[in-house]
């Protein structure tokens, strides 16, 4: 069905213009949208819709159909801030209309209480300025159960003993157990620990004029082309539009918030396709662009007024990034497991969630996941164990033998926020528009580092657990590269030591919003994407609140 | 034993028109249908090659089948993968041009070194090939194992001909045959690794899973003390 949208013009002050479309910029597009406010959302990427989507590894992987582009947007790379950077592509991010949700893997897990108050529970780390969230679980668990019904999530609450409570069940059951799924479950159990379904972003069920999964095995890195992945796109974006109030404007690319004499922000500058500018004025601005580009449009705003970068007198803009900590794990087993089919992840285990800092030498914990996200081509150049031929008759007797035997263990687990690992403007290096890329710094806690380390241990001996015939873990190096952005426009009650407040508002700038990775305060085990949605519906409700008290004027 | 219709149905519509099961009960009868159809079929006077020339596509040809052979079951050469690269090199793999022009000869001439009898890669002996191949691979499988992340083009920097035709090769193998690339002809390269035709399963995807009886909790759900979770945190 074609939806029109309200066109209005770059002249016209709408209520809110939200820059980017993704978990968070979706869902505050709909909940303003719906509640009466006129809204343009501004997206970089193009407007792809479910036809548009594909299986072709080399539009999707190779040339970035979705993504960031590492031509148009080069990044550059440096451990510490004493060092100069190279070019290097540091991260992936949704670059289309929905943003990263389009692609994901669909993992949900909820934060559980002790990540939004862990510094009170265990004191200072360190080289980390690991810190309390201003908020409380409590406080976001009713925001969780929207996303899990409006946005659609599948799960059996009460599985886990480690769960927080839950106001709600979930809305669809599991999605169907995969093989890797019950040898994971099974290997865990041997060893004591509780595996339990996995919650995703998947339909089980059709829901809400969107299909359930087919089970194509292109979900990690892909677009979903039944609508039954819950990315913004599927979820949120037509109801944004259905509300009659919300225009969504592609392939524009935001590079600066203008600011009036008095401190406020009054639109968006952006390029068109063609590279036009255009300033899309508003009576608030939201930036949803994610937890690099957040921070380095903030960073691009610099003016005379704001000298730093606005936003930005605590200087925080774009320090403290979390990348999570990782660690995979593969194992190839006798039977076939044929795990292409159908999505990523069937089962987890939470078990190591809180590690004791006391006894294991360092801070963090995690959460596993038993999964095969890989598909055909990349499996054929990353998946086969070391050691195998890269070409001729043995190199495809592993591919033939191994397609449908192998699967993953990921470790996921907490990064700690450094200071020094942030997202900056590059001196030297310009984008395809001419302005200055991002540049990345990062180090890995050494925590981090041990972490992974001993959940990659775990990870063998669940392998172990479940007779695997061959396993390995990828090598655990220091992290250049990121996916999960966050933690850089961290937020806070002390406008000294944070950027935002609890109400996702600048300390600086009262009608100008953040509202993405980049509001987290501690990084999760790894699975962030439902609670940038929650945030989002929470942030929606503080930010109408806000208005109606004519506060946003 | 394949029959005129079966070979024609095979040729016209190729083996993702098949059942996996005939397919994988057919192999032999397919390949050598297939490599029949190579030798009638492929490479016609009049081919219209967008990169390549004629003499370049052959060698080509010939170094692709050598990464992944035709050995009972289809390989790089069934699956044209040449056509898959002539059509990549105009346009995702743009960039590689100078990489092919320039490393083909080099690749000859190490042809010529080690096998001075023989002029060209096409024209070497199975184990000949393999040697100049082996020769070029300098990596090797002492590689340590790399997880491929979203993209996996050999990175911006130069990357010596057999790096960028092994990358090549592996996508004109695998590449979802639906897409517009030429590669991946029939779903034979799925057909070889298992990956059963089609976008859309439905469960059971395995024997495991069709036996399973459903989550159930834990006969005794204890909250784990496992060593190194903190005791007093658990719920």
């Amino acid at each position: 069905m074609k939806i029109d949208q309200p066109k209005y013009k770059a002249s016209d002050a709408v209520d809110f213009v939200i820059v980017g479309s993704g978990a968070a910029g979706g869902i505050l597009a709909k909940e303003l949208s719906t509640n009466g406010f006129s809204v343009v959302v501004l997206e970089q990427g193009p407007y792809l819709h479910e036809k548009d989507f594909s299986h072709d590894e080399i539009k999707v992987l190779q040339e970035d159909q979705l993504t960031n582009h590492p031509k148009l947007q080069p990044n550059t790379f440096r451990k510490t801030p004493q060092d100069k950077a190279k070019p290097q592509r540091a991260l992936v991010y949704g670059r289309a209309v929905g943003g990263t949700s389009n692609h994901f893997t669909a993992n949900f897990w909820r934060f559980h209480e002790i990540d939004f108050k862990e510094r009170s529970k265990i004191g200072a780390v360190d080289g980390s300025t690991l810190t309390d969230w201003p908020i409380s679980y409590a406080d976001l668990e009713p925001y969780y159960t929207k996303v899990e019904w409006e946005v659609g999530v599948s799960g059996l609450a009460g599985a886990s003993p480690f769960d927080p409570p839950r106001s709600k069940p979930y809305p669809m059951p599991p999605l169907p157990v995969k093989a890797n799924g019950i040898i994971f479950e099974r290997a865990a159990r041997k060893l004591g620990w509780n595996p339990f379904p996995a919650p995703m972003a998947i339909l089980s069920q059709p829901r809400a004029g969107r299909s359930a999964c087919i089970n194509c095995g292109f979900c990690l890195g892909f677009g979903c082309e039944v609508g039954a992945k819950s990315s913004s796109l599927a979820s949120m974006i037509p109801l944004a539009e259905r509300s009659g109030k919300c225009e969504i404007r592609p392939n524009s690319y935001v590079h600066k918030i203008e600011v009036d004499e008095r401190g406020r922000a009054t639109g968006a500058v952006y390029f068109d396709e063609k590279k036009n500018v255009h300033l899309q004025k508003a009576k608030a601005v939201i930036l949803s662009a994610n937890g690099a580009e957040t921070p380095r449009l903030l960073l691009l705003s610099a003016s005379n007024r704001f000298p730093n970068g606005l936003a930005n007198s605590s200087g925080y803009v774009g320090k403290n990034l979390m990348f999570n900590t990782g660690a995979v794990s593969v194992g190839v087993f006798e039977e076939q497991t044929n795990d292409y089919k159908g999505y990523a992840v069937s089962r987890i285990l939470h078990d190591f969630y809180e590690l004791d800092a006391q006894k294991v030498g360092f801070y963090g914990g995690g959460g596993l996941d038993a999964r095969f996200d890989l598909t055909p081509i990349g499996f054929s150049i990353g998946g086969l164990p070391p050691g195998t031929p890269r070409w001729g008759k043995d190199f495809k007797a592993a591919l033939a033998h191994n397609w449908t035997r192998t699967f993953e263990i990921f470790g996921h687990g907490t990064s700690l926020p450094v200071e020094d690992n942030s997202f900056s403007l590059d001196p030297d290096v310009k984008d395809a528009w001419g302005l200055p890329a991002l540049r990345l710094t990062y180090k890995d806690h050494p925590d981090d580092l041990k972490l992974a380390h001993w959940l990659a241990h775990r990870s063998i001996e669940l392998l172990d657990a479940a007779n695997a015939k061959q396993k390995w873990t990828f090598p655990i190096d220091e992290q250049q590269f990121g996916v999960h952005l966050l933690g850089t426009c961290r937020m806070g009650d002390d406008p000294k030591t944070s950027v935002i407040n609890s109400d996702h508002q600048t300390h600086d700038v009262k009608n100008l919003f953040l509202c993405d990775g980049s509001s987290l305060v501690t990084s999760g085990r790894g699975q962030p994407t439902m609670t940038i949605m929650a945030l989002a519906f929470r942030a929606c409700d503080r930010i109408m609140a806000l208005a109606k008290r004519g506060e946003l004027a | 034993m394949i029959t005129e219709l079966d070979r024609r149905r095979f040729l016209s519509h190729g083996i993702a028109a098949l059942g996996a099961t005939w397919t994988a009960a057919h192999w032999p009868a397919v390949v050598a249908a297939a490599q029949h159809a190579h030798h009638i079929a492929l490479f016609p006077e009049d081919q219209k090659w967008e990169f390549f020339t004629p003499a370049e596509a052959k060698e080509v040809e010939a170094l692709a089948s050598c990464i992944i052979p035709s050995d009972g079951t289809p390989g790089a050469r069934e699956a044209g993968v040449v056509y898959f690269i002539d059509r990549a090199l105009v346009t995702f793999a743009v960039d590689d041009q100078k990489t092919y022009r320039k490393g083909l000869p080099e690749i000859q001439k190490r042809v010529r070194e080690l096998f001075p009898e023989a002029s060209l890669f096409s024209a070497a002996t199975p184990e000949q090939q393999e040697a100049v191949l082996a020769s070029l691979d300098e990596a090797g499988a002492k590689n340590a194992p790399r997880r491929p992340r979203g993209n996996f083009r050999p990175n911006a920097t130069a990357q010596p001909l057999f790096e960028v035709l092994r990358m090549h090769t592996i996508a004109g193998f695998l590449i979802d045959p639906e897409a517009d690339r030429k590669g991946n002809r029939g779903g034979v390269g799925w057909a070889v690794i298992g990956r059963e035709p089609g976008h859309s399963f439905q469960p059971p995807f395995s024997a495991i899973d069709k036996g399973y009886p459903g989550w159930q909790p834990a006969a005794s759900v204890t909250a784990s003390k496992q060593a190194g979770t903190r005791d007093s945190d658990q719920k």
